[in-house]
């Protein structure tokens, strides 16, 4: 039988992991329901999820690769800069809807009593289905531009997606427990998120920076795009060392942002 | 047998910055470090140390019962007493500070219906993503669909987004979910208070069936006495986050009804200048003037409010409402009746006053309430539980009737008598 003991709550216990094991399929019943609503009263529907990499690839092309003439690391710019962006949106978009999934769900949260992990984990995985319809574009400008990925950059690949996971989950987790108390967050976000677009390489190679490449190399962001770009396009030999200052990196996140969340977690309910 | 609920010295305290409502900006924060860098690393200090004297607030304290299985117990009290809180604890919604609470058997709450009922999905989708929310198993949901819809009465609309649904629909369909839930102990909040009358009485039934024949316990926080004094055998009340009774419904009813009616004739309360108008006096006046808590059936009286609006505020009626002993609404009325439309008022003090014709009310006790509200969008402030008693005096019937008259009200109307001519 179920016992349920209610008594002052300490911040980390094993059963935290089995509770979330037990409300697995709520997991799956936000991200579906993200997933229903984001696209409802639209003309093109999951479209938009295709739509807007493409686009934004058109117009850095444009703009970045033609007019300013940013080197690309001798490869067409329009999939040097879709690998980058397709990593890129997948962890802004993650990082800047976990930081909102308290706020956005206080009426749930004041109300039911679930794990609150729960809600970014969902977010995320929404985020993640979008990474992989954006993807197929990628798959196909692999064909249009004859690029044959190598057999160690596939098998990379969800490495570094994990590291995308991690990094913006942890400082998604870290900024959503903030933002239960201070608002700010939501101000901040947007602009913080545009600020590490330009210090990630994206839209340009991370040889650019010469000498102070060490600084990019802080940023985990840029080990994964760098790694994917050598795996898929064969830009560079892969640079083991910077994968793993980015693995590093992302798991002192994650355990930062899982830590504070779950300091903070016992009084979303009253301050939300 | 082990009582299914078990609370041992359950306490929760809050510190007044985190209470709900009024959030924080980082800046007032930065800058108040600033500001006083000292009192801040004091405060801080004092803090860690575990000395602070912050001004807390304990929502419940020291609260002890025991829940026997199968049982609906009640829990009453007054605005502000504790309940939610208490109940907030008993879900795991929010940690308590000191104590504990055992609970043998799968538990689910409802503080809401349609917690997490989404606009856009469609009736069918709502189900299945409510269900989930309050616990309910994907393979358990599918089992109960047919019942689920057939409870709401939605059946042709299952397939509409809910945002196209009558409020009532709406209503139906998150209580038809909640009622499906079938654990060991339900947690119920004010859910009743919504839907129109025959489906709360579809909801009681409900319930009723569920504890009687499941074995279900229920633990039942309420405003709606008839409703608690209909279910619930045993009731709990809480005054001021302590449990002050535990009992048999009826008596703990009595007690909580005589408690909490104010019986003076005159109440003053305090300024609050946070809020946009308070109410700062109430008083009834016969028809002498003279402020009375009792009244004659045969003369009209008064109610007299002040008030202050510390902003301007729009659109607002001042109400009366009028209750029975056992809390049913007799009559509801508003200065909008007869102007019919709402007032502005700007910043400054009112005085309003709500004449009563003699012969409304029959012999009995009443209690009132006061709103100041736009009605069913904003309640700038209200009043309540503010009791009178018609007395028998003067009163013509008694020549006739001896005794006590029966019925609720008391207006004497028009009768014209004739002999029909053949």
């Amino acid at each position: 039988m179920a016992i349920t003991i209610i008594q002052p709550k300490k911040t980390f216990s094993l059963n935290d992991i089995k509770e979330l094991w037990r409300y697995r399929e709520l997991i799956y019943f936000f991200s579906w329901k993200d997933i229903k609503i984001r696209y409802k009263q639209t003309l093109i529907g999951g479209f938009w999820a295709i739509f807007q990499p493409f686009i934004t690839m058109v117009v850095f092309t444009i703009f970045f690769g033609k007019l300013a003439g940013i080197p690309s690391d001798n490869v067409p710019y329009p999939i040097f800069v879709y690998i980058g962006l397709l990593f890129w949106q997948f962890f802004s978009s993650a990082l800047s809807d976990t930081s909102n999934t308290l706020v956005s769900n206080q009426s749930i949260i004041t109300k039911v009593y679930f794990p609150r992990l729960i809600l970014p984990i969902s977010a995320v995985i929404t985020k993640f289905l979008d990474f992989s319809v954006a993807a197929l574009i990628l798959v196909g400008m692999m064909f249009y531009y004859q690029y044959t990925p190598s057999l160690i950059g596939i098998l990379l690949i969800p490495i570094l997606l994990l590291i995308t996971f991690f990094a913006s989950t942890g400082l998604g987790l870290f900024l959503a427990a903030v933002n239960v108390k201070y608002r700010d967050v939501r101000y901040a976000l947007p602009f913080f998120i545009q600020i590490l677009l330009f210090v990630t390489p994206v839209i340009y190679p991370a040889s650019i920076a010469g000498k102070y490449s060490w600084v990019l190399a802080l940023n985990p962001m840029t080990g994964v795009i760098q790694v994917a770009r050598a795996g898929l396009l064969h830009t560079a030999p892969i640079n083991w060392l910077l994968l793993g200052l980015s693995f590093v990196a992302c798991v002192v996140l994650m355990i930062g942002g899982v830590a504070y969340f779950k300091i903070i977690e016992r009084y979303f309910a009253d301050i939300v | 047998m082990e009582p299914i609920i078990e609370v041992i010295g359950l306490g929760k305290r809050y510190d007044i910055q985190h209470r709900r409502g009024e959030y924080i900006s980082l800046r007032d924060v930065i800058a108040n470090i600033f500001k006083h860098p000292f009192n801040f690393a004091k405060t801080k200090a004092k803090n860690v140390a575990g000395f602070s004297k912050k001004s807390d607030f304990w929502a419940i304290k020291n609260i002890n019962f025991t829940v026997e299985r199968g049982e609906v117990i009640g829990i009453i009290g007054a605005n502000g007493a504790g309940k939610s809180t208490l109940l907030k604890i008993l879900t795991g919604i929010t940690p308590p500070t000191e104590g504990k609470a055992i609970l043998r058997g799968h538990v689910s709450s409802l503080l809401e219906v349609g917690t997490g009922f989404h606009p856009e999905l469609t009736g069918r989708e709502n189900i299945f993503l409510n269900g989930a929310i309050l616990g309910m198993k994907h393979s358990e949901m599918q089992k109960k669909f047919d019942s689920i819809v057939e409870f709401a009465g939605i059946g042709k609309f299952l397939d509409t987004p809910v945002k196209r649904y009558s409020s009532g629909m709406y209503v139906r369909l998150a209580f038809s979910v909640a009622a499906h839930i079938e654990p060991d102990i339900l947690l119920v909040d004010e859910v009743l208070a919504v839907g129109d009358a025959e489906f709360q009485k579809k909801c009681l039934g409900k319930m009723d069936d569920v504890t009687k024949n499941h074995g279900r316990t229920i633990l039942f926080v309420s405003h709606n006495i008839a409703a608690v004094q209909s279910l619930c055998a045993r009731t709990i009340l809480i005054e001021k986050g302590q449990v002050a009774m535990v009992g048999e419904t009826r008596d703990v009813i009595e007690r909580y009804l005589s408690n909490n009616l104010v019986r003076s004739g005159v109440v003053e309360y305090p300024q609050n200048l946070e809020s946009d108008a308070v109410i700062r006096r109430v008083c009834i006046l016969n028809k002498d003037g003279e402020q009375r808590s009792e009244l004659s059936v045969a003369e009209p009286f008064k109610i007299a409010v002040d008030f202050d609006c510390n902003q301007k505020i729009a659109d607002v009626a001042v109400s009366l409402l009028i209750y029975s002993r056992d809390q049913d609404l007799l009559l509801y009325s508003s200065d909008s009746d007869s102007t019919e439309k709402f007032s502005e008022y700007s910043p400054g003090s009112y005085h309003a006053l709500i004449t009563l014709p003699e012969f409304l009310l029959n012999v009995g006790k009443y209690s009132f309430e006061i709103l100041l509200h736009t009605p069913n969008i904003h309640l700038y402030a209200n009043v309540k539980n503010f009791g009178f008693e018609i007395k028998n005096t003067d009163n013509p019937r008694s020549i006739v009737f001896q005794g006590n008259h029966p019925g609720r009200l008391s207006s004497i109307l028009s009768y014209k008598i004739e002999t029909n001519k053949k």
